[in-house]
């Protein structure tokens, strides 16, 4: 028998066997409100520590109450989800997960996106009957990247289970035990002292404001307010398919002409397009890769676009650091062009140019603060923004985001293909590359320019694209964990792949740590991506080759792609790190 | 910022060839974390930082989680021990049974907090789970030797003794 005869809340029904109480009451139309857990279906994982005790529910004839999340149904069971008993309980166990909690909702990262905060107003909080001694511990402001607060952690471990089960980068874990406990990185070191690739999955996940990006709006606020300056901006191509979900548009909205015109009216001097740098680096990266191939140079060759991942391979891998290609990144590369080309071009020094990043990510946020990604001793980035970050800006700036006329990008690095647009989503990268690197190996012209065998959700996929008398064999994972499974099954020899795609967020940039929160829903992913090929197939030019602007760039600039000034401009290198 | 040692070459290379050994010789090294841990405290007396990190560097794991695991367990120690741990139950039986008043005790008449050693060198006291004597509790163990039934005043008599002890008594 695979279906179970149960009652929820005195109602008969029929579930299938294997199943939650917690899910077995959603079946039933009610609401089980949940704060520890998390279900990452498309990764296999759920976390259900079962930690918090919010889904406590009745069960008949059990003396105590069970978290649905964590219990099965079976045969005959009678739930009861709306006891009084249950929702005292309930509401019990979240005044104590409050009694110590740091009330600083108004001025939290998190306010109004907080599960916490939520969780109190769905329960009808109204006063706590608790008074726990609050914790003092130091907030974390290491890193370039992730502010970890821990007063505001209530151990519900999902950062744990993103750190550990899905990255398996591996820095955070539960230390001590009872009041102390705490969840910290090995020694409670500062996180710019360990391996944390700053993907920003834990803070993609965090229900409260325990991890959060670093501000930097503050920065950026201020720097626009001064003239001397000229402010240059550049949007990456998963924004546009996200942000206007924090103005109520449903996910998958385009608002690429929107968020032009809002970064005019902030204050910015040019608005530039992240898109314009992918079509760049697939010009060098396609070159990078054809060189490989034909010279014999060491492949695979991995794509190198995703900070999180350059990092996860420096720490994890130390000694495969010739497998990435050397392109830097499009947001690094906008920026080292913004402040050489763009800069004689507009006639002012580099040093009063002032590159503002929008990236739906948190890790770019370090990589801007790398120290060789720079020229002169000016970083090619100054400020980096998350998608989230920008979206407070408009709403500080009382702009109605959703009544904005559509603005176009300034050239020339404002041009993009729709081989740029899929930068954002996992499989785009390594599909804009096989476009050009297929022109440029049998010198004729790609007919088919969609390659469904690289699209998709899988964790890791591959496919072998036959260019003239080549199997180009790709491989494309994303998330760190399967990333990880890739680069084993390299280091073993079983794999033999002339060219990976690896990004470090769940889906691709679409899915990253710096994106309007989707509360582990993939369905909201999914939109994003569709909507990032809708772009793609709209654009009338789709191979990055063909980006006029581009070619306009190495014919009056830099010389040959792959060149001399290429590399001096557009390339870098990676350092061995070490895995804590 | 945080400064801590991990370099663990400045430990002794005997021990540390022994751990490996021992690491080397499990079937499921990665899977053996609590064992490899008891052998390393019973090596070097307690698991520093270095020792933690090497045991993580040596089973490719997480140095988190092996903090993690020798953090919780009480029967772990991070820091170097006093020439006598006075351990004081903590479980159910022995706390309703006024554990926290001789742990306070202890703590008051050696001027430290729980888990540090007193300047001397000759005592650390510590919190433990429960060590399965309920019909002794409260319990406090010095080493291998038991006292039941403790009291503040058994409290301040152990001391006395294990001082004696050193004064050749």
């Amino acid at each position: 028998m695979n279906t179970l005869n149960i009652h929820v809340n005195g109602r008969p029904m029929m579930v299938k066997k294997g199943i939650t109480v917690l899910e077995a009451c959603h079946q039933a139309g009610i609401k089980i409100p949940t704060l520890c857990h998390l279900n990452l279906e498309e990764y296999g994982i759920v976390n259900k520590v079962a930690s918090c005790r919010i889904c406590v529910v009745e069960i008949e004839n059990r003396a105590t109450l069970v978290p649905s999340c964590a219990e099965k149904v079976y045969e005959g069971m009678h739930i009861k989800s709306d006891s009084l008993r249950a929702i005292n309980a309930r509401r019990n166990n979240l005044e104590l997960l409050l009694s110590n909690h740091p009330f600083e909702c108004l001025t939290c990262t998190k306010n109004l996106t907080c599960e916490l905060q939520s969780l109190a107003e769905e329960l009808n909080i109204r006063d706590i009957s608790f008074t726990g001694k609050k914790m003092d511990y130091p907030i974390d402001h290491s890193s370039e990247a992730i502010v970890k607060d821990p007063n505001k952690c209530v151990m519900c471990r999902r950062c744990e289970t993103m750190c550990n089960d899905v990255q398996t980068v591996g820095v955070l874990s539960g230390l001590r035990r009872g009041f102390d406990a705490v969840v910290a990185p090995a020694f409670n070191l500062d996180m710019l002292e360990t391996s944390c690739t700053y993907c920003g999955q834990c803070v993609a996940v965090c229900p409260t404001g325990a991890l959060t990006e670093r501000n930097d709006v503050p920065r950026v606020w201020k720097r626009l307010s001064n003239k001397n300056y000229h402010m240059v901006v550049q949007v990456a191509p998963a924004v546009r398919v996200a942000l206007g979900e924090m103005f109520g548009m449903a996910p998958g909205s385009i608002s690429t002409g929107k968020i032009v015109t809002a970064l005019r009216r902030l204050g910015f001097d040019a608005v530039f397009d992240t898109n314009f740098g992918a079509d760049l680096t697939i010009m060098e990266e396609a070159r990078e890769l054809v060189h490989r191939i034909e010279e014999g140079g060491t492949l695979p060759m991995l794509t190198s676009c995703c900070p999180a991942w350059v990092k996860f391979i420096e720490h994890q891998f130390p000694d495969m650091l010739d497998v990435p290609s050397t392109c830097k990144s499009p947001q690094t590369m906008v920026g080292a062009i913004a402040k050489t080309y763009y800069a004689e071009k507009v006639n002012l020094p580099s040093k009063q140019i002032k590159v503002v990043s929008i990236m739906p990510c948190v890790a770019k946020k370090a990589e801007s603060a790398r120290p060789e990604l720079s020229k002169e001793n000016l970083h090619h980035v100054d400020y980096t923004l998350s998608t989230r970050e920008f979206g407070h800006m408009i709403k500080e700036a009382g702009i109605e985001f959703e009544a904005l006329p559509d603005g176009d990008f300034d050239n020339i690095l404002g041009e993009s293909t729709g081989a740029a647009a899929i930068f954002g989503t996992t499989g785009g990268v390594i599909e804009a590359a096989t476009r050009t690197a297929y022109e440029l190996l049998t010198g004729d012209p790609l007919e088919h320019i969609d390659f469904e065998e690289l699209r998709g959700l899988e964790g890791v996929r591959e496919a072998t694209v036959t260019i003239g008398d080549l199997d180009l064999k790709i491989g494309i994972a994303h998330g760190l964990g399967n990333a990880r499974k890739l680069l084993e099954d390299i280091k073993a020899g079983k794999a033999d792949y002339h060219a990976i795609e690896i990004m470090a967020c769940p889906g691709g940039c679409i899915g990253g740590g710096g994106q309007p929160y989707h509360h582990g829903d993939m369905s909201i992913i999914k939109a994003r991506q569709k909507a990032i090929y809708d772009i793609d197939k709209n654009t009338p030019r789709r191979k990055s080759h063909e980006n006029e602007m581009v070619l306009k760039l190495y014919q009056d600039y830099l010389g040959d792609p792959y060149g001399e000034k290429a590399h001096d401009l557009l390339h870098t290198c990676y350092t061995k790190g070490e895995r804590i | 910022m945080t400064t801590i040692d991990l370099d663990y070459s400045t430990l002794d290379q005997t021990k540390l060839d022994d751990l490996t050994a021992y690491i080397d010789s499990l079937e499921h090294p990665e899977e053996s974390l609590i064992h490899v841990l008891h052998r390393a405290q019973k090596l070097f007396g307690y698991i520093p930082y270095n020792v933690q990190f090497f045991v993580a560097k040596t089973l490719k794991i997480g140095a988190a989680r092996v903090n993690g695991v020798v953090s919780f367990y009480s029967f772990f120690n991070e820091q170097k021990p006093g020439k006598y741990t006075i351990s004081v139950c903590m479980g159910t039986a022995c706390y309703v049974r006024g554990a926290e008043k001789v742990l306070q005790k202890l703590l008051e008449k050696l001027e430290i907090n729980k888990g540090d050693v007193t300047e001397d060198g000759l005592f650390s006291v510590k919190d433990v789970r429960c060590i399965g004597a309920c019909g002794l509790a409260p319990v406090v163990t010095v080493g291998e030797k038991v006292y039941g039934h403790a009291t503040e005043d058994m409290a301040l008599d152990i001391i006395d003794k294990y001082r004696g002890d050193l004064d050749g008594n």
